[in-house]
């Protein structure tokens, strides 16, 4: 395609660990001919060249937690196109959003010797806290197949399909046995949004919700089956509260069961 | 970037440091052609990791700390592990500390040809990206790419993926892999380290400035190893010292326009200089076979004092990490445990391991319940921000007289030979030269 004709791509950067722009460079096979496609405008980790917006498709990582970002994030909303969240950071506050539940005045003391040349929020907030949202992107880091499939099918004008049922559902279909019944680990996959391709149980392990809450998850249902197996209710508030704590589903349940502790 | 009357008084500003990872930005001030001031601001937000560790369960450190850094999770979740079994008292057996080591050679094969082919080569050879790059040099992006891509490969094998992988407990590995799993990259493996040699003959044709300093080097070490993941840290300066005297003998200093520390020597409040040169220089005689031979016969003196020759480093080091990696794999039998059992008891411990960038230390202590109660880590980023400065001071003086753009660019190569992880010093880059 002709480099004028190309739609423009930007890569924004807030509150995270660059895991998610650098599944990009991670697309080893595919880089070199999505830079034919398309014009990276934007995206500082790999290109010291800029060009102004409006961009046609802008990927945000990270969440917001300056009131400068506040700003940041309105701009890059003003000349997006599509804006497009990627990560658990961006779409649900991340690790970060621990702070949530704590005073983070006592967080910056406890972290930095002078405390005055430190501004930040009191909350890490996810991007759709901020601005319109056009697609939200999961995962902790997300998965870099699912993010050429969103680019793909928004440079061809279609809906991107992901699929929005349960980590439970990809352990039956590669056939792993399932943690909880054969080990008793408390795992987060019945309440879990798929995408990962269910590692954690495929590691021998109770998967720890990455992705984020499922379309439909019932934390009641799996928190009373864990709290019959002896787990503590404050266990469970942590083991939700992780990567995605800040996702509504997990933080209302969390907030729920931490009343009733 | 703005600029005044080159003869009296002026600032450089670089507000976004581009092709390094996280945000930072560098502003300098001269006087009548004097440095003046040299600060390299660093504004990422910070994430408080050491704040919200407490109170988390010990066996969750590993998971939460490799969020610190997408580029090199795997010495944060490494070093928490050293430092958790070191306050544990758990000492896996051989088998383990070999994968463990294999894991290492996996991040640095994949961080150190990200870092050589998509972040800096493009510096040295007059392009803005690697993008552009491979449209005049296909053939040496395509190939870091697949080095890349075969770190990558082994991430996935050792740890289901390669962001932030899931296979790494205090005790051990949660799974091991099979044995015949790795076979199958053995192929790859092979020509990554033929792949590895051409990269250090190619980057070691780049044209390097003249710039050398004096640094006090320091890296972990290990009698009989390259360092990786263990054992004591030394310096040129003659130290050597267990990793649990880290803190009496490097201080993190608080800067107003910084939200990563800042380290020095406690002593006498000097910068020090962490990462590949560093343990070359420190340790070349523990080098790979090939690695030694290529480091001797590549045109480089080593000792190397010349910043700009990280990249050559960081080459030899690919080799060097190939190579290791075909040596675990000739050996590797699946061990019977993929972890070993022990008891939860209150402690506290430390570690210092090495990232593709430079040495990392943690150290935790928990209570009875298994639960932390503090956590400090020091990122091999925020050791090296110090020295920067000074580089760029020592620097600056040979540079002023040429145009604003020239200036900024060798600035910018200079901070990228560092292959600074803002993301990950947060306790880190825009330029601002600021000429009175």
């Amino acid at each position: 395609m002709a480099p004028e004709e190309r739609p423009k791509l930007a890569v924004f950067k807030f509150a995270s660990c660059d895991g998610c722009q650098l599944a990009l460079l991670s697309l080893e096979d595919e880089l070199l001919s999505l830079a034919d496609e398309v014009e990276i405008a934007y995206f500082l980790e790999a290109r010291s060249q800029t060009q102004p917006g409006p961009y046609d498709v802008s990927l945000v990582e990270g969440s917001v937690t300056t009131s400068e970002d506040i700003e940041r994030i309105r701009r890059v909303r003003e000349e997006s196109k599509y804006l497009i969240t990627i990560g658990a950071c961006a779409t649900t506050g991340g690790i970060q959003a621990l702070r949530n539940w704590k005073d983070v005045g006592e967080f910056v003391r406890a972290v930095y010797a002078t405390p005055e040349y430190i501004h930040t929020l009191e909350q890490s907030t996810p991007i759709s806290s901020h601005v319109a949202v056009d697609f939200e992107l999961n995962g902790c880091p997300i998965n870099k197949f699912q993010l050429l499939e969103v680019l793909t099918a928004l440079l061809h004008g279609s809906t991107p399909h992901l699929p929005c049922h349960s980590v439970c559902m990809e352990c039956k279909r590669r056939g792993t046995v399932c943690v909880m019944v054969a080990q008793g680990l408390p795992c987060l996959g019945p309440l879990t949004q798929s995408g990962c391709g269910a590692l954690c149980p495929a590691y021998n392990r109770a998967c720890y919700g990455c992705f984020g809450p499922m379309e439909s998850p019932n934390p009641d249902s799996f928190a009373s089956r864990l709290l019959k197996d002896g787990v503590q209710r404050a266990e469970l508030v942590r083991m939700l509260r992780g990567f995605t704590g800040y996702a509504k589903a997990f933080r209302s349940a969390t907030d729920k069961w931490e009343k009733a502790a | 970037m703005a600029t005044d009357h080159p003869n009296s008084s002026k600032t450089i500003k670089v507000n976004y440091l581009t092709r390094v990872e996280g945000e930072g930005g560098l502003y300098v001030r001269t006087e009548d052609g004097n440095v003046r001031e040299v600060k390299l601001d660093i504004f990422e937000p910070p994430r408080f990791f050491e704040a919200f560790l407490r109170g988390r369960h010990f066996q969750e450190v590993p998971d939460i700390t490799a969020r610190i850094c997408g580029i090199c999770p795997v010495a944060y979740q490494m070093s928490a592990v050293h430092a958790l079994e070191a306050a544990l008292g758990v000492t896996p057996g051989p088998e383990i500390r070999m994968l463990r080591r294999l894991l290492y050679c996996a991040e640095w094969i994949e961080s150190h040809a990200l870092h050589i082919y998509l972040l800096q080569a493009p510096d040295f050879l007059g392009y803005e990206s690697a993008v552009s790059l491979a449209r005049d040099h296909p053939r040496e992006v395509e190939r870091g790419l697949r080095l890349k891509k075969i770190g990558n490969q082994l991430l996935e094998i050792l740890g289901g993926r390669a962001t932030h992988p899931v296979s790494v407990c205090v005790g051990g590995f949660y799974k091991v892999p099979r044995r015949k799993a790795l076979e199958e990259l053995r192929g790859e493996l092979l020509w990554g380290l033929e792949a590895a040699q051409e990269t250090l003959k190619w980057v070691s044709t780049f044209s390097f400035p003249s710039f050398t300093a004096d640094y006090e080097f320091v890296s972990v070490s290990h009698p009989e190893e390259y360092p990786m993941n263990e054992r004591r840290v030394v310096s040129s300066a003659g130290l050597d010292i267990d990793p649990a005297e880290f803190e009496q003998v490097f201080l993190e200093e608080h800067m107003a326009h910084s939200t990563a520390l800042h380290s020095v020597r406690a002593d006498r409040e000097t910068s020090y200089l962490v990462g590949p040169l560093a343990r070359i220089n420190l340790n070349f005689a523990k080098l790979s076979p090939q690695a030694q031979a290529a480091a001797r016969s590549c045109g480089v003196a080593w000792p190397c004092r010349n910043p700009f020759m990280g990249i050559v480093a960081r080459a030899v080091e690919l080799v060097h990490a190939y190579e290791e990696a075909l040596t675990i794999l000739e050996t590797y039998q699946e061990p019977a445990a993929s972890r070993v059992e022990f008891k939860v008891r209150a402690g506290e411990g430390c570690a210092a391991t090495e990232a593709p960038r430079g040495t990392l230390y943690h150290r935790y202590r928990i209570n009875d319940q298994g639960l932390v109660e503090a956590a400090k880590i020091v990122p091999p980023t925020s050791q090296n921000l110090r020295r920067m400065e000074d580089d760029l001071r020592a620097l600056l003086p040979g540079v002023l007289n040429r145009s604003e753009a020239a200036i900024v660019q060798v600035c910018e190569n200079l901070i990228r030979c560092y292959d600074p992880c803002i993301s990950c010093s947060t306790h880190f880059l825009k330029l601002r030269i600021d000429r009175g």
